[in-house]
C-alpha cells in the first residue's frame, strides 16, 4: 500500500515525496496517449479501408475484363451496348487537363513566389497572401461554373470551332485553383534559404534578380519540384471544376478544344447515373479509381523523396 | 576632378576637428586613405546603432574594429559596403567617401558598390554549388572578360585553398571543412578583385587551426589588397591588424596603432576594454 503511494523508488528506501496526486497524473497522462492513438488510428483505418475496397471491388472487374485490355484499349465506352474497357481515353483527358493547368500555373506560381520571398516590402506580403490563400478557399464547383460562363466564351471568341466543353477551358481553371498552392509551398522553400547565401550573393555585386535566379531559386529548387508535384497531383485529381468545363466525351486527342473525359469525371458520370450496383459497369469506377489513387500516391511520395533530398543541404 | 579636395578636407576634419578627446583618432594623409567616413551614422527604425563616426581606412593596412557585442562595430563595418541596404529598416545619415566619391550619393549604384569593395561573412556561406562555380559566380555575373579558369585558380591561390580543393574543382563546395569553407569564401570575394575586403568576424565559427590559417591569409592578403575586419577577439586584433578601432555603445571610442592602442591606450574605457574589466 505505502509502496504503491510512495512509487517504486519509495519502496527501494527513497525517502517518500511530499506530493499528492501524482499516482492520478501518470493515469491522466496514459489515458490522454491513448485517445490520441485512437484519433490518429481514423485516418490510418480509413486509407487502409478505401484500399481495401478499391482493391476488392478492382479485383472483381479485372475476373471479367483482362488488366491488358484495360491498360493499353484506345476506346472507353462501358455505358454503351458495344461495350469497350481501354482506359488510355480517360489517362489522355486526365494528362491533357493537368498538362494545361500546369502551364498556367507552375510558371504562374513560381514567379509570384518569387516576387513574394524576394521583391515584395512586408506590407505588400501582408496583404498579397492572403488574397492568394482565397483563391485555395473557393469551391471548385465554383471554377466550374466559371469556366462554363466565362472562360469558354473568351475561347470561343477567339477560336471558334472550341466546343461548349473543351480541354482548355477546364485547364485554365484548374490550373488558377493550384496557382495558390505552387506558390504558397515556393515561397516556403525560397524563404528557408538562408539569408547568408543571399547577403554572399549581394556582396559580389549581385543584383537583385541575380540573386533571385541564380542563387535563391537553384538552392530551393528540390523544394520547389515538390510543390510542383503536389499540385500536379491536385490537378490529377480535380473532379468538379473538369466535369463541368471539360465534359464527358472519353477520346484520344492531343486537342485542347474538344471535349475530353478525365478519370475523376468518369466516376461522377457513373455515381450520379442509372448504373445499378454490383453490375460490371458499375465497378468500372473501382478500376478506375484504383489507378487514379495509384498515379497520386506515386507522386506524392516522388514530392516526399525530393523534399528529403532538400533538407539534407543546409544541414 | 573634384575628388582630391573633398577627400583632404576630409582628412584635416578627421586630424583636427573631432571631439573626441586628442590623439584618440588619427590623421591620415588623404592619398594614403582608401575609404573615409564623416559622421557616419546608422539607425534601426528609431535606433541609433552607431552615431558620429569619423575615420579613415588606410591602404594596404589592416584594420581592426573591436568592442563588446552590440557596441556597432558590425552595422559600421556594413554601411561600408550598403550591405544595410538589404534590411528595410536600415537608415544612414552622413558619409562614406571612397576615392572622393560618396557612397551614399543617388546616383551611386550599391551593386557596383559592393563588387568594388568585398565582403567575407561570420558564418562561412558557400553557395550549394561546386567549389569552381562558387569563386566564379561573381566573375559570371559581372562578366568577366579573361579566362575564368585562370582567375578561379589565382583566387584559390591567393586564399591558400589551391593545393587542398584542385582535384576536386567540381565537388560540392558544401562537402569542405568549416575552415576550408571560409577561405573558398574569402577566393569567391577575391576573385572580382575588390580594393576594400570587409570581414566580418571572419574565424568566429572555426577551430583554433582554422582561425590561425585566416589569419595568416590575411598577413597575406594586404599587401594587394586593403582589410577591415571585425573581431570579438582582442588577441586576434593585435595580431592581425595595423589600426584598431574600440567601439563603444556605437561611438567611436578611440582609434590608433595597434600596438599603441593594446599597450598605451588614452581612453579609459579602452583600458577597462582590453584589460577585461567589461564586455
Amino acid at each position: 500500500m505505502d509502496a504503491s503511494r510512495g512509487g517504486a523508488l519509495a519502496a527501494a528506501g527513497a525517502p517518500p515525496l511530499a506530493f499528492k496526486g501524482q499516482r492520478h497524473r501518470r493515469l491522466t497522462e496514459g489515458a490522454i496517449g491513448v485517445v490520441l492513438f485512437l484519433c490518429g488510428l481514423v485516418s490510418v483505418l480509413t486509407t487502409i479501408g478505401i484500399v481495401v475496397v478499391l482493391i476488392g471491388e478492382s479485383l472483381g472487374f479485372f475476373r471479367e475484363v483482362g488488366i491488358v485490355e484495360f491498360l493499353t484499349g484506345t476506346r472507353w465506352a462501358p455505358l454503351f451496348a458495344d461495350q469497350a474497357f481501354g482506359i488510355l481515353p480517360l489517362l489522355n483527358g486526365t494528362l491533357l487537363i493537368a498538362v494545361g493547368a500546369s502551364l498556367v500555373a507552375l510558371p504562374v506560381g513560381l514567379l509570384s513566389a518569387i516576387y513574394l520571398s524576394e521583391y515584395a516590402t512586408m506590407r505588400v506580403r501582408k496583404i498579397v497572401k492572403p488574397i492568394l490563400e482565397v483563391l485555395a478557399g473557393i469551391p471548385t464547383v465554383v471554377y466550374g461554373y466559371f469556366a462554363l460562363t466565362f472562360v469558354t466564351p473568351i475561347l470561343r471568341f477567339f477560336f471558334p470551332e472550341t466546343g461548349i466543353f473543351n480541354a482548355a477551358s477546364g485547364a485554365i481553371v484548374v490550373g488558377i485553383m493550384i496557382i495558390p498552392m505552387v506558390s504558397s509551398l515556393s515561397e516556403d522553400a525560397l524563404s528557408a534559404v538562408p539569408r547568408g547565401l543571399r547577403e554572399a550573393a549581394y556582396g559580389l555585386g549581385a543584383t537583385k534578380l541575380e540573386v533571385s535566379t541564380r542563387v535563391v531559386v537553384p538552392a530551393a529548387l528540390s523544394g520547389i519540384i515538390a510543390s510542383f508535384i503536389l499540385a500536379i497531383s491536385r490537378a490529377i485529381g480535380e473532379t468538379m471544376a473538369v466535369t463541368l468545363a471539360a465534359g464527358a466525351t472519353p477520346q484520344m486527342t492531343l486537342s485542347f478544344l474538344e471535349s475530353v473525359q478525365t478519370m475523376t469525371a468518369y466516376i461522377v458520370q457513373v455515381s450520379l447515373g442509372e448504373t445499378p450496383h454490383g453490375t460490371l459497369e458499375y465497378r468500372t469506377i473501382f478500376a478506375v479509381g484504383l489507378v487514379l489513387f495509384l498515379v497520386t500516391l506515386a507522386m506524392n511520395m516522388l514530392s516526399q523523396r525530393v523534399t528529403r533530398r532538400f533538407r539534407e543541404v543546409y544541414e | 576632378m573634384t575628388e582630391t579636395p573633398i577627400t583632404e578636407s576630409v582628412a584635416d576634419e578627421i586630424s583636427g576637428t573631432n571631439e573626441a578627446s586628442a590623439g584618440s583618432i588619427i590623421g591620415f594623409d588623404a592619398s594614403e586613405t582608401v575609404l573615409t567616413t564623416e559622421s557616419l551614422g546608422v539607425l534601426y527604425g528609431d535606433t541609433s546603432a552607431v552615431e558620429e563616426i569619423t575615420i579613415g581606412i588606410p591602404r594596404n593596412r589592416v584594420v581592426a574594429f573591436i568592442g563588446p557585442s552590440g557596441c556597432g562595430k558590425s552595422t559600421l563595418l556594413r554601411a561600408f559596403n550598403r550591405m544595410n541596404d538589404l534590411i528595410p529598416v536600415a537608415r544612414v545619415v552622413g558619409h562614406v567617401l571612397y576615392r572622393g566619391k560618396d557612397l551614399y550619393d543617388p546616383d551611386v549604384d550599391p551593386v557596383e558598390v559592393r563588387r568594388r569593395i568585398g565582403m567575407v561573412f561570420q558564418k562561412p556561406n558557400p553557395f550549394p554549388k561546386s567549389i569552381f562555380d562558387n569563386v566564379a559566380f561573381g566573375l559570371r555575373i559581372n562578366g568577366y572578360q579573361g579566362s575564368i579558369e585562370e582567375r578561379v585558380e589565382k583566387s584559390l591561390q591567393d586564399a591558400a585553398l589551391w593545393d587542398e580543393v584542385k582535384h576536386r574543382l567540381r565537388e560540392s563546395a558544401l562537402g569542405l571543412s568549416g575552415g576550408q569553407q571560409q577561405r573558398l569564401c574569402i577566393a569567391r570575394a577575391l576573385a572580382v578583385q575588390p580594393e576594400i575586403l570587409l570581414m566580418d568576424e571572419p574565424a568566429s565559427a572555426l577551430d583554433p587551426i582554422a582561425t590561425s590559417k585566416i589569419e595568416d591569409l590575411i598577413d597575406e592578403l594586404k599587401r594587394d589588397y586593403t582589410i577591415v575586419i571585425v573581431t570579438h577577439n582582442m588577441q586576434q586584433a593585435a595580431r592581425v591588424s595595423d589600426y584598431t578601432a574600440f567601439l563603444y555603445l556605437g561611438k567611436l571610442i578611440e582609434y590608433g596603432e595597434t600596438d599603441r592602442l593594446f599597450t598605451n591606450p588614452k581612453e579609459e574605457r579602452t583600458e577597462q576594454y582590453i584589460t577585461g574589466r567589461f564586455g
